[in-house]
């Protein structure tokens, strides 16, 4: 796997003008104002490692994977199969049989709920999500709820979106078999205490699924330091491409759970009357896999990996920090989550307008970020708001960029006073 | 600031946004909807009285929204009242017609003067995305008028 820009070296300060400059559409304008991308809790912009490796897979590479015994595919089978080998180390995981490939964290958790789910959970058996969760955290288990009659639980937050670990640990009983949380919340940024929910999880016998859709983006992720026994992230929130999802899960636990999905790539043996399942990670992935996309994901994990992702933590702290003083002193401007762990992501509103008028006024500004319920509507209910405006920040954003966010905002309070 | 957004957001908009009227739970209605936008979270429920002869005495709304769906119910519960169903109808599609015309229309002309009013909310021709917000109030009344208990705007 070759990135085409390493941005920096060990030992070197945080090269921003570099990276940026590794991001082709950074240099682009909206609305003929410099382009200040927002809105990476949505989708990360993509550095030109992942767009000319994807592209050189089609132009030169391309075949199917695990089939042919020809030359590409065989050649290619390898490139992909390295991408686990890639994510296994990005995550330390222990083996890349442990690593399914996935769409994205909702098929990652849907997985999960439906194999392991329907496998082990029965009536009475007790799930425990958070408030805070995505909707992808909360579907999956109230369909398995609704199938199995399966309990969901949810575990509180402050008011400032800090998880309460103590009022979690209250819920955990003999009947919990799974406890389903968010590493960190999409919109409050809030970075859960994963190893303590791990520990207690366990201490009660439960199995823990992490949805890292946000925080394998903010920080280093150690799936075997964290213990947990399911962990989910994306590609393209990643900087990597779309339709490319990764399910974490112990060897021992994927092992005894049955397939999700049935069809090619899956089997060992198919007669008439009976299949065999095909060994790790193969038996959860059915059909021909996003194959450009995983090779995509890989290159994307190179580039986060040569930047480092301890480096990246860092400096995008330092820009969430910088957003905190500069938003809070905007007359009329309230900030939610404010949890004292929190990865780079600033939701708000403003007295004077709401959110979806907040980001239609900075769109002219050509700034972007997200408005609306950000998927996540029992948090937003809990916060007891109609909506947040959501600015959420990646490895590329400047303090500048925070500076034409707060600007463009002092544009909203003139047209609403 | 941009011209378009001065457009998008004139002080009438404002005006009936931040101090919308009609905004209150009529007793007497008969007919209501809720209107919800899933993609933003927005909901509006719209209150109609309808007499023995399908003319609407009273409408009135409340919910949550931005400046321009607020604004928007605001200005259409106090044109539809003393309208027939028909009529009110008849009106819902001439201002969806205005929010997704490519020319800016000319009412005065034509003598139409509900739509002079409501030409204020023009401006969101040059905001195609925010066009549903526009109407999200119009399709929940027209939801009322047709007995339905809710619509969605994802058009």
């Amino acid at each position: 796997m070759t990135g085409t820009a390493r941005a920096t070296t060990p030992g070197e300060a945080y090269d921003i003008e570099r990276i940026r400059a590794d991001f082709p559409i950074l240099g682009r304008e909206v609305h003929g104002k410099p382009l200040v991308y927002l809105d990476n809790g949505a989708s990360a912009q993509k550095p030109q490692s992942v767009i000319d490796t994807m592209r050189a897979v089609y132009e030169d590479e391309y075949a199917n994977v695990h089939r042919g015994l020809h030359y590409l595919s065989a050649t290619l089978t390898d490139r992909y199969e390295g991408v686990r080998e890639t994510v296994r180390r990005f995550i330390n995981a222990e083996k890349t049989s442990e690593i399914v490939f996935t769409r994205n964290v909702s098929e990652a958790i849907n997985l999960v709920a439906a194999s392991y789910g329907r496998a082990n959970l029965t009536e009475g058996d007790e799930v425990i999500i958070s408030v805070l969760e995505h909707h992808s955290n909360i579907v999956p288990w109230q369909m398995l709820r609704d199938e199995k009659g399966v309990v969901l639980k949810v575990a509180p937050i402050s008011d400032d979106g800090e998880f309460l670990l103590a009022e979690f640990e209250k819920l955990l009983g003999d009947r919990t078999k799974l406890v389903a949380i968010a590493h960190t919340s999409n919109v409050l940024g809030t970075i859960l205490p994963a190893k303590e929910i791990v520990r207690l999880s366990h201490d009660a016998g439960a199995k823990v699924l992490f949805d890292g859709a946000q925080a394998a983006v903010h920080m280093p992720v150690d799936v075997r330091d964290l213990d947990c026994d399911f962990y989910g992230f994306t590609g393209h929130k990643l900087y990597g491409p779309t339709g490319i999802g990764v399910l974490y899960g112990k060897e021992a636990v994927l092992d005894a759970m049955p397939p999700y999905q049935g069809g090619g790539d899956m089997i060992a043996m198919v007669t008439m009357e009976k299949s065999t399942w095909a060994p790790l990670p193969h038996k959860f992935e059915a059909g021909t896999p996003a194959i450009v996309q995983a090779i995509g994901l890989g290159a994307a994990i190179d580039y986060v990996t040569d930047i480092g992702m301890a480096a990246i933590a860092e400096h995008e702290h330092d820009v969430l920090t910088y957003a905190t003083q500069r938003l809070s002193a905007i007359d009329g401007l309230q900030i939610y989550g404010t949890a004292p762990s929190k990865a780079a992501i600033v939701s708000f509103t403003m007295e004077s307008a709401h959110p979806h008028d907040i980001s239609t006024v900075i769109d002219r500004a050509g700034v972007a970020i997200r408005a609306g319920h950000h998927c996540a509507l029992p948090l937003i209910d809990r916060l007891g708001v109609p909506a947040l405006a959501r600015a959420s920040f990646g490895l590329y954003n400047t303090r500048a960029e925070v500076d034409a966010l707060a600007e463009a905002l002092e544009a909203v309070q003139e047209i609403f006073g | 600031m941009f011209d378009d957004l001065r457009d998008l957001y004139q002080e009438v908009i404002l005006d009936h946004g931040k101090d919308p009227r009609n905004f209150r739970k009529p007793d007497e209605a008969n007919r209501e909807a809720l209107g919800q936008n899933p993609l933003c979270g927005d909901q509006l429920v719209v209150y109609l009285e309808l007499d023995d002869h399908g003319v609407i005495q009273d409408a009135a709304f409340v919910g949550k929204g931005c400046a321009i769906s607020v604004a928007s119910a605001s200005m259409m519960t106090e044109l539809i009242q003393g309208k027939t169903e028909a009529e009110a109808d008849a009106l819902f599609g001439r201002f969806r017609g205005m929010c997704t015309s490519d020319e800016e229309p000319d009412f005065a002309d034509a003598g139409d003067e509900d739509m002079e009013r409501l030409q204020v909310l023009s401006g969101v021709r040059q905001f195609p995305v925010r066009v549903k917000c526009a109407t999200l109030a119009w399709h929940a009344m027209n939801a009322a008028l047709r007995g339905e208990a809710q619509v969605s705007t994802e058009e």
